[in-house]
């Protein structure tokens, strides 16, 4: 087990060092640099000069990402060049909203997915099964940022019940808090509770095959207590590893949907700093959900490792 | 159950929605840039100004310096000395006086700091003298008409000296000023908060305690939040929501024209039709219905107009009328110029309006023979093209200055910063060296009126129409003036 | 892909239990599928968007691109079934035009993903070792990187375009295929005829082509289904930030990127494009599914 931890944490490090080497590259290929998204109106050319002088954007690209990457060592992400915070600060600053958003997705993802995914592996073949299957279905199908579109346009400008964006921190008042943050969490969880109830229902269909249940049920045990207690125990497994991946997937894939309902996240965050060359803001947040894919993905592996013996023995 | 849980969130929150008494929730179009007047560049971040920085002057309806900080001035016979003398007992918000010392240190702030976009607005200074504790002089190297207007902005703009020379180029993250409003927090991209400060000059003046500067840049997203009482003001309203705003017995509209202007940008430097022969560009002009694409793309609330300023603006030439549409002209001109069917790549921001105003342009111009081709970029790229000139036409807008200058020497004058046309005319230069050199009014229109006599007719810039700023505000938000820059002034306002 | 955002199924569908090969002809697959309602009904509207697509110059009323000052934003009616847009243009043809921008990027990304991917797989999968180990954190380090800012950043490093966003979603979705395929070949390496094809003194690249290969089409067939559903809503995410599909050429991505700012005046600007993409990538779902339902015999009920 320590073995099989460590080679996966030694795989780790060079992935990361890769990804973050991959987005730094990226970014220099985009036309224009911090100076051009910051010279603004004026344009004055001692300025642009300046700018690039005083963040060492005139330095070669290798030179560049050393210095980078020896002030990620020491714990320093850099500053953000636009909006003047050390990066650090900004991903204190916006993780927390974005994990909020992530939670309550995952909260209404595993609301909607799991139970529908009990039942129609439950009642597999029946028109609950069908029905399930078409949300789930239609859950896949729809372009997220649509959803929001079309929610907008149903409870915020023709019912007029919630707010179409405009963040408000949980501290300052939950219940606008919890207005604001429905809406795209429901879009982002639709799509996830799709993807539960699909796995939810695959594997409570593999352990209600198993010869144990069948067993459990010989012996008399009620069919919501083989349900709860034995299927659901042994499915939740594959649901939970599932659902931590979807989870990290959901630190940076918000993207889209925050930007629709002006959350100020991870997502705008990251999609402002590239329109505006902010090459820090791009690299510390990508570093973090990264690190965060990738801690997930190591945990899956571990859960796997465990719960399959024939990988444990090899 | 989800559905319960939901309505039972929505009882709870229905009833116990906050009324804070005069804060007002500003809805802007975009995030403000650096809050520090010396480094600032966008015209969004001059709406957090106008809250926190008076100016020495303040801009009247007529387009006129008026009193703010300064209360007089004087200039010399030879135009080369500006004496200014202060509002006695104006204290910034850290409690510093504004004193001689402080402007001298604010307008030298502005000329030298590193990296400050003030420079070239106000580069003619020589230096600056105290005279007295409240009076302060102006040396300028030549005679420069557009001074005064200038300081109406943020060149004219005071800050403390100790909180300046005590954060440096951190200023922006706690700017000390002596406006109305104190800074309070900035939280980038969702807030901006400032304060009523209780020791300001004109404090009887203002009732709004508190301001929260919301960045919303999705027009829809931000009338939806003002409707449903998220926001009290927002800028910027589309043209398209005003008829909807109009219909709302709660809410109000605002507008005036912007001093700035819409245009294209021709590339004269680039070898393509277009960019090397005048007579091209005078075919895709002739090409354009400008009424047309302001009906189709803004309602019709915007201005079409075919100068550097509006065609109500004090300085524009009623000599050059907006020309007509013609196509015949059009194809008579391209035959003239030995082209046919030539192709036109023009970059637009991939915003909500430019790519419909290049659609629209597209289908015009292609009745005279115009091939349009659009390429919508990101602002940066269309800068890093603009600046690097690796383009034929550009879909380019100004903000605008109140003093014409500001609308044209920067982009027409031979190898400014703005000229991304790369035009160079030497008796244009004359021109707007001319309309610097004097205050004499009658003088800088002569000299507006010969620069325009080149720039109409060589088309560098293909000026298109003026945006009517917009904004929508509930009715609960008495005192709403007429803004002439386009920047609204706190003084005055009142939330009920 | 971003599992949230832009490919639901991808990544999960790549994780979750690999399709067993079984070597069988087309025939037998074709019986299977169209033992499937759902699967049957997902290929008929995959076919008529093709159909919608190719024929798109016949089937649609009116030129796309062809703009009328004098009715714009008109709700629907008989002459425009679908209503007009900001310049006047009929939607109903922008919407059959606009077929062809998702279908193109739906199906060539996925070529080039399969194109680059595969290869890749194979040959990590079957060299194993170094090679196998740069392979993969290279793949790794792609997955872990946002797909939309990936996405983005390409696409406006390329330049905005059809073209270019398909470059970039292709680019994006590589690392599935990489990894899938090389899951399976090791799968199936360890299988027994490949023992013996081997100890025959059948060369590497023989047994790679010859052997391997046909094995693992399948799997490739059903996330390659299931991943231009994903491409399609990425080409719309994308010219939904004004980075696909330009002007004035119809992409539906693009078409409710200009709808969202007339969401009061004119809804059904919103609506058709947003239906259009739902049943794209509904269809292509469906056949996904029944793909691997036909083809995966452990999952069959």
């Amino acid at each position: 087990m320590l073995s099989f931890l460590a080679r996966r944490i030694a795989i780790a490090v060079p992935t990361l060092v890769l990804a973050s080497m991959i987005i730094f590259a990226l970014q220099q290929l985009l036309p224009g640099d911090t100076a051009t998204a910051l010279s603004g109106e004026e344009r004055d050319p001692e300025v642009i000069a300046f700018i690039r002088e005083k963040y060492h954007l005139d330095r070669p690209l290798p030179v560049r990402y050393l210095l980078w990457a020896k002030g990620v060592l020491q714990g320093d992400l850099g500053e953000s060049i636009r909006l003047q915070k050390p990066v650090i600060d900004l991903v204190a600053e916006k993780l927390p909203v974005t994990l909020q958003l992530a939670c309550l997705a995952m909260v209404i993802a595993l609301v909607i997915g799991v139970p529908m995914g009990i039942v129609s592996a439950v009642r597999q073949g029946t028109t609950a099964d069908y029905v399930a299957n078409g949300i789930a279905l239609w859950g896949l199908s729809i372009p997220n940022f649509w959803l929001g579109i079309m929610m907008i346009l149903f409870f915020s400008v023709y019912l007029g019940w919630l707010p179409a964006s405009g963040y408000v921190p949980p501290s300052e008042s939950l219940i606008d808090n919890l207005k604001a943050m429905i809406m795209p969490a429901f879009v982002l969880g639709n799509a996830i509770a799709a993807v539960m109830m699909r796995h939810t229902r695959a594997a409570m269909l593999q352990v209600l095959q198993s010869d144990y249940v069948r067993t459990a049920r010989a012996k008399g045990v009620s069919p919501l207590g083989v349900i709860l207690r034995h299927c659901l125990r042994n499915a939740a497994v594959p649901i939970i590893t599932l659902g931590a991946l979807e989870f990290g997937q959901l630190l940076s894939g918000a993207v889209l949907t925050e930007q629709i309902f002006s959350v100020p996240g991870f997502g705008k965050l990251m999609v402002d700093a590239v329109f505006n060359r902010d090459y820090a803001t791009v690299q510390g947040v990508v570093i973090c959900t990264a690190t965060t894919y990738i801690v997930l993905n190591l945990m899956a592996d571990v859960a796997y490792f465990l719960v399959n013996p024939k990988l444990r023995r090899s | 159950m989800m559905r319960a849980v939901l309505a039972c969130l929505l009882a709870v929150g229905l009833v116990s929605t906050p009324l804070q008494a005069q804060t007002l929730r500003f809805g802007l179009m975009e995030d403000p840039d650096a809050l520090d007047p010396t480094l600032a560049r966008t015209f969004t971040s001059r709406m957090v100004f106008a809250a926190l920085c008076d100016k020495l002057v303040d801009i009247g309806p007529d387009l006129k310096p008026v009193p703010q900080l300064a209360t007089s001035w004087s200039l010399s016979a030879d135009e080369k000395v500006l004496t200014m003398a202060l509002r006695p007992g104006v204290t910034f918000h850290d409690g510093e006086p504004l004193d001689a010392a402080a402007a001298k240190f604010s307008i030298e702030r502005h000329l030298k700091m590193p990296g400050s976009q003030r420079r070239g607005e106000i580069s003619p200074i020589d230096t600056v003298e105290v005279v007295d504790d409240l009076t302060f002089r102006i040396n300028l190297k030549t005679p420069f008409a557009p001074l005064l207007a200038q300081f109406t902005d943020r060149a004219g703009m005071m800050v403390s000296p100790k909180a300046a020379t005590a954060l440096g180029d951190k200023f922006s993250t706690a700017p000390v000023c002596a406006g109305p409003f104190k800074f309070v927090e900035r939280v980038p991209q969702d807030r901006i908060v400032v304060e009523r400060f209780d020791g300001y000059w004109n404090k009887d003046q203002i009732q709004i305690k508190r301001i929260e500067f919301r960045p919303i840049p999705d027009g829809t997203v931000r009338l939806t939040n003002l409707r449903s009482g998220q926001l009290d003001l927002l800028e910027r309203l589309a043209p398209n929501d005003l008829a909807q705003v109009k219909r709302d017995p709660k809410l109000k509209v605002g507008s005036t024209v912007e001093l700035g202007f819409q245009s294209i940008v021709f590339n004269t430097a680039k070898d393509t039709p277009i960019g090397k022969d005048a007579r091209v560009r005078a075919a895709f002009e002739a090409s354009i219905d400008r009424n047309a694409i302001n009906q189709v793309v803004f309602n019709g609330e915007f201005v079409p107009g075919n100068q550097w300023v509006q065609p109500k603006n004090p300085n524009y030439l009623s000599e050059f009328p907006l020309p007509k549409r013609d196509v015949a002209k059009a194809k008579a001109l391209l035959a003239e110029a030995g082209v046919t069917n030539p192709v036109v790549n023009l970059v637009v921001y991939a915003n909500s309006e430019a790519p419909l105003v290049g659609q629209v342009i597209q289908a015009m111009t292609k009745e005279a023979g115009f091939d349009v081709r659009l390429q919508a970029t990101d602002f940066t790229t269309a800068l890093d093209l603009a600046d690097k000139g690796n383009f034929e036409a550009y879909l380019y807008n100004w903000s605008g200055r109140p003093d014409p200058d500001g609308n044209t020497f920067s982009f027409l004058a031979c190898k400014t910063p703005l000229n991304y046309s790369r035009y160079c005319n030497p008796e244009a230069d004359a021109s707007m060296s001319a309309s610097r050199l004097s205050t004499d009014p009658a003088k800088r229109r002569a000299a507006w009126k010969s620069l325009a006599d080149r720039i109409l007719a060589d088309r560098p810039f293909l000026y298109l129409f003026h945006r009517r700023l917009l904004w929508a505000y509930t009715t609960k938000l008495t005192g709403f003036g007429d803004y002439p820059d386009g920047l609204v002034r706190y003084t005055g306002l009142k939330l009920d | 892909m971003s599992g949230a955002e832009a490919a639901p199924a991808t990544v999960t569908a790549a994780r979750s239990a690999p399709v067993a090969a079984e070597p069988g002809p087309l025939r037998e697959i074709w019986f299977r599928l169209r033992a499937r309602p759902s699967a049957v009904v997902g290929l008929v509207i995959v076919l008529a968007l093709v159909g919608m697509a190719v024929f798109a110059d016949w089937i649609a009323p009116y030129d796309p691109s062809a703009t009328n000052w004098g009715a714009v934003r008109t709700a629907p009616s008989l002459a425009h079934p679908f209503g007009t847009d900001e310049v006047g243009r009929d939607l109903l043809s922008r919407i059959i035009h606009g077929a062809r921008a998702s279908l193109a990027a739906g199906l060539t990304s996925v070529a080039l993903a399969v194109t680059l991917g595969l290869p890749l797989g194979l040959l990590a999968g079957y060299a194993g070792g170094v090679i196998d180990g740069a392979i993969m954190r290279l793949t790794d380090a792609l997955l872990a990187i946002p797909f939309l800012i990936l996405a983005i950043a390409l696409a406006a490093f390329l330049g905005p375009s059809l073209t270019n966003a398909m470059v970039a979603i292709g680019l994006s979705a590589t690392s599935i295929f990489v990894r899938l395929s090389r899951a399976q070949v090791q799968a199936i390496t360890a299988e027994e005829f490949i023992e013996a094809a081997r100890a025959v003194g059948n060369p590497p690249w023989r047994i790679a082509l010859r052997h391997i290969l046909p094995n693992i089409v399948p799997a490739i067939l059903v996330q390659a289904t299931l991943t231009i559903a994903a491409a399609i809503i990425a080409e719309a995410s994308l010219s939904f930030l004004g980075l696909g599909q330009q002007p004035p050429a119809p992409s539906w991505g693009s078409m409710l990127n200009v709808a969202k700012n007339f969401l009061d005046q004119a809804p059904w600007m919103a609506i058709w494009p947003g239906v259009s993409i739902f049943l794209a990538v509904l269809s292509f779902n469906l056949l996904g599914d029944g793909l691997r339902d036909a083809l995966d015999p452990r999952q069959r009920n």
